[in-house]
């Protein structure tokens, strides 16, 4: 029982970040239909980001976070506005395209940047777990979590509270009439798209922290965004939550009581599971590559 | 081509190992050639029906697998591997065509995306099957009687016959009433559907010739490289197929060849100044570049400048 | 024959067809009218394979059509057109044409791998009926060009062209005539006329009354996803419920 808890503990902790990597994606592929397959190359740019605050600018581990947040939230508004603004009456497979040649290109710039060694981040915390009842957790891990959880309710007030957000929605309910009510389009895309990016730098920085910074870490974090959006509906925000959690859940019980060599699988079985088993006309046909 | 040239390229191409007897250029050759016949794969599906799979290393890493266990653990002749490294392969690519039939698009990559993931999982941590990490050494060389084709001059024309064959298939193909029926899907499934093209039977036949062909480049790899390894299942090779095929012309029979061919060249040519990682990164850019100023391709980008001269 | 008997097509709460009934004789040409949102092109829908009915069963020639998927219902010998153009937009007229002329070919997989000889007989053959349709709906002189690239008048010509590649028996036309100026609807009706005439039966769905009135054989009038009304031409154009029917309505 103690065990399932702290599975369960361990598995709230990763799915607090899957669930900012999946709220940005599911805004920016459910709503503005760009399959960002770039997506784990701005996580991996948050991590970066924060190392490099850390180690290179000396600043505390705090801002070094909020460095990587900014980080992430400028080159997303530099990406949209250079490559998909002008795309943005091409077809979703073109831009789906330029998304992965953004990917490659990401990847390995970091690679010739930092090299192929993998980093790690520098924390101020203790490394001597809390006990809490049944369940140890790091301080890091839990100040992790805590702050995931900052940032989601902060994405929730953005979107539900501010006039941004309320120009959010109703760019991407009915962009022509958000326009003639003076909605500025093409700047709200830019900022749904920072906003994405900033996310899952976010999310970078705060799982860097915790295990190892290296270039290819975005892999893996792009499919199990991908797998996030799936679980919770395209668009849908609280689905995007919820389904974070639950896979960060489903990966840790996985890799504790089955088989650790296949965690990753989770997400993967996800997507084909879901996607697979979804009823026949959910799905536009006329998405297509080509 | 004009026909004579034809004739000059077949001649060249015959006699290759004679004026280019170096073991380097002979590699650099037999390599275009494997991912020749990986891009043709590739632009079955995705020049001609319009559907992107990048997961298109895990039929390559199948066939690969397959072929060095049916020779190393049956002792299969390398002859009866290559067929049977296809047919696994092609087995899986109806499996990917049965399992994405009503989907599309970003789903339909999604799909083939988690498809390779998973196997690639399996192959590191089966152990007893795939020996996990450590790979496989010691993949016979295939043998043509009393012959082993271990040298690179006599691979080399073992890979020959196999792009000509592969091209000679996906040419029939494409210019057959399948070849239509494949287009029909990419251009407007619900009009291909009316006029009584079976969109699923075609989608998942071009998914299993696709995959199939690219399970016999893995048994032309893993039978030259002598070794197979989780490695196969990189990312990097996808990435490259797609290059070679966007960047050639994807779409045309002509494009991933010519796609195959520089992307095999070009990197080796630039390899004294750069590192792969520098190539990637530029294959980033150029896949950028490519889809603002050059969406077709290479070849019908050249096709339409002939037309107008 | 067409027979269509009590179709029911439900979306959520709403019924797009609330128990539609009717008859297409062999060899006519049947119109449905009817003001927006009547059902019609659902019926079509329904019909071809394209959306699954809630209830009902539509049978051609007493065998069941209900349940199949288009393909195979074009292999029945039934074809439609749709409401919004549809070509193969990168294709060539000429290859649009012969796209649509799949089931005239017969080449299998491993055939067309060995590369037998009688196929190419066959492309040969293939490459002439398309010829022959093109100039039937008289894009001779466009043959080469690339279909989307086609004012819409000659796009619709093209898809009518590609339709009767697949030599249909029943032919369903989702307004032929949108869109069209009037010396192109007097073209596509000549052509319907012309495919009536040649033994294949026509069913269309049409806004254009004049058209309608002068083409058809018999009209059916569905209203509110139900059949008001069924008849000849004169008949349906005087009677009540029709009229009704479009004064009442705010489409129309």
């Amino acid at each position: 029982m103690a065990e399932l808890l702290q599975h369960l503990v361990n598995g709230l902790v990763l799915g607090g970040t899957y669930a900012l990597l999946g709220i940005g994606l599911t805004l920016i592929f459910g709503l503005m239909n760009v399959v960002n397959f770039a997506h784990g190359e701005f996580y991996t740019l948050g991590a970066y980001a924060a190392f490099a605050a850390l180690g290179l600018a000396g600043l505390n581990f705090f801002l070094a976070l909020l460095g990587a947040i900014a980080a992430g939230a400028l080159l997303g508004a530099l990406c949209e506005v250079s490559l998909l603004r002008p795309l943005r009456r091409e077809s979703i497979d073109t831009t789906m395209l330029v998304m992965i040649g953004v990917w490659i290109a990401m990847q390995n710039g970091e690679l010739l940047v930092w090299g192929g060694v993998a980093q790690s981040i520098p924390h101020p915390f203790p490394t001597a777990p809390l006990v809490l009842g049944p369940v140890s957790v790091a301080p890091l891990r839990l100040f992790v979590l805590l702050v995931a959880a900052a940032l989601i309710a902060a994405s929730y007030l953005l979107i539900q509270r501010t006039k941004l957000g309320r120009a959010m929605r109703a760019t991407f309910q009915d962009a022509e009439t958000a326009a003639l009510m003076g909605v500025r389009i093409e700047r709200i895309h830019t900022a749904t798209f920072a906003f994405g990016a900033a996310l899952a730098a976010a999310a970078g920085a705060l799982l860097g922290s915790i295990f190892l910074v290296y270039p290819s870490m975005g892999d893996l974090a792009s499919l199990k965004a991908f797998s996030v959006v799936i679980l919770g509906g395209l668009g849908n925000v609280p689905g995007a939550t919820l389904g974070g959690l639950l896979l960060g859940v489903v990966e840790e019980l996985g890799a504790g009581y089955v088989s650790s060599g296949y965690r990753d699988a989770v997400g993967f079985v996800i997507i084909i599971v879901v996607l697979v088993l979804r009823p026949a006309g959910l799905f536009a046909r006329s998405e297509r590559i080509g | 081509m004009t026909r004579a040239g034809r004739h000059v390229a077949a001649l060249l191409a015959l006699t290759l190992p004679f004026w280019l007897a170096s073991p380097y250029f002979l590699h650099v050759v037999i390599m275009a050639g494997i991912f020749a016949v990986l891009a043709l794969s590739l632009n079955l599906l995705l020049g001609y029906t319009g559907q992107l799979s990048l997961g298109h290393a895990a039929f390559f890493g199948i066939g690969a697998y397959t072929s060095a266990l049916l020779t190393l653990r049956l002792e299969w002749s390398f002859w009866a591997a290559l067929p049977g490294a296809a047919a696994a392969a092609g087995l899986a690519g109806w499996f990917i065509g049965r399992l994405a039939l009503k989907l599309r698009g970003a789903y339909f990559v999604l799909v083939t995306i988690s498809f390779a993931g998973v196997i690639s999982l399996v192959s590191i941590n089966w152990m007893d099957l795939t020996n996990g990490p450590l790979g496989l050494p010691g993949v016979p060389a295939p043998e043509l009687g009393p012959w082993s084709l271990r040298t690179k001059g006599a691979y080399y024309y073992l890979v020959l016959a196999a792009v000509g064959l592969s091209y000679l298939a996906c040419r029939r193909l494409v210019r057959s009433r399948i070849g239509r029926a494949f287009v029909a899907l990419r251009e407007n499934e619900s009009l291909a559907e009316s006029v009584g093209v079976d969109v699923t039977h075609y989608l998942v036949l071009a998914a299993v010739v696709s995959a199939a062909l690219a399970g016999m480049a893995g048994s032309l790899y893993a039978h030259y490289t002598r070794f197979v390894s989780p490695e196969v299942f990189l990312f990097t090779y996808t990435v490259t197929m797609v290059i070679m095929v966007v960047a050639g012309g994807k779409g045309t029979l002509a494009g991933p060849l010519v796609g195959a061919v520089l992307f095999t060249v070009l990197p080796e040519a630039l390899r004294a100044a750069t590192s792969w990682q520098w190539q990637m990164l530029a294959y980033g850019v150029l896949l950028v570049l490519l889809v603002f100023f050059l969406p077709r391709g290479i070849v019908p980008a050249l096709s339409a400048l002939r037309r107008r001269s | 024959m067409l027979a269509v008997r009590d179709l029911v097509v439900r979306f959520g709460g709403v019924a797009a067809l609330d128990g539609v009934s009717f008859e297409v004789r062999p060899g006519t040409i049947t119109s449905v009218i009817g003001p927006n949102g009547a059902g019609k092109t659902t019926a079509f829908n329904a019909i071809t394979g394209y959306l699954p009915p809630t209830r009902g069963e539509v049978t051609y020639d007493g065998a069941p059509l209900t349940g199949l998927r288009p393909s195979a219902i074009a292999r029945r010998g039934i074809v439609r057109t749709f409401q919004r153009t549809s070509v193969f937009p990168a294709l060539s007229v000429a290859d649009n044409v012969r796209t649509g002329l799949h089931l005239r070919g017969t080449a299998g997989f491993l055939e067309v791998l060995l590369g037998r000889r009688r196929l190419r007989d066959e492309e040969v053959r293939l490459a002439r009926e398309a010829d022959e349709l093109v100039e039937l709906v008289g894009l001779g002189h466009r043959r080469r060009e690339i279909a989307s690239e086609l004012p819409y008048g000659e796009q619709r010509l093209v898809e009518l062209a590609v339709a009767l590649g697949a030599r249909p028996r029943l032919l369903l036309l989702d307004e032929p005539g949108a869109g069209m100026t009037a010396s192109e609807k007097g073209v596509v009706s000549g052509l319907i006329r012309r495919i009536r005439d040649a033994g294949a039966t026509v069913l269309l769905v049409e806004h254009d009354m004049r058209m309608v009135m002068g083409i058809s054989d018999t009209v059916i009038v569905l209203n509110g996803g139900r059949v008001i009304a069924g008849g000849a031409p004169a008949a349906i154009q005087a009677h009540p419920d029709v009229i009704r029917a479009y004064l009442g309505s705010t489409g129309g």
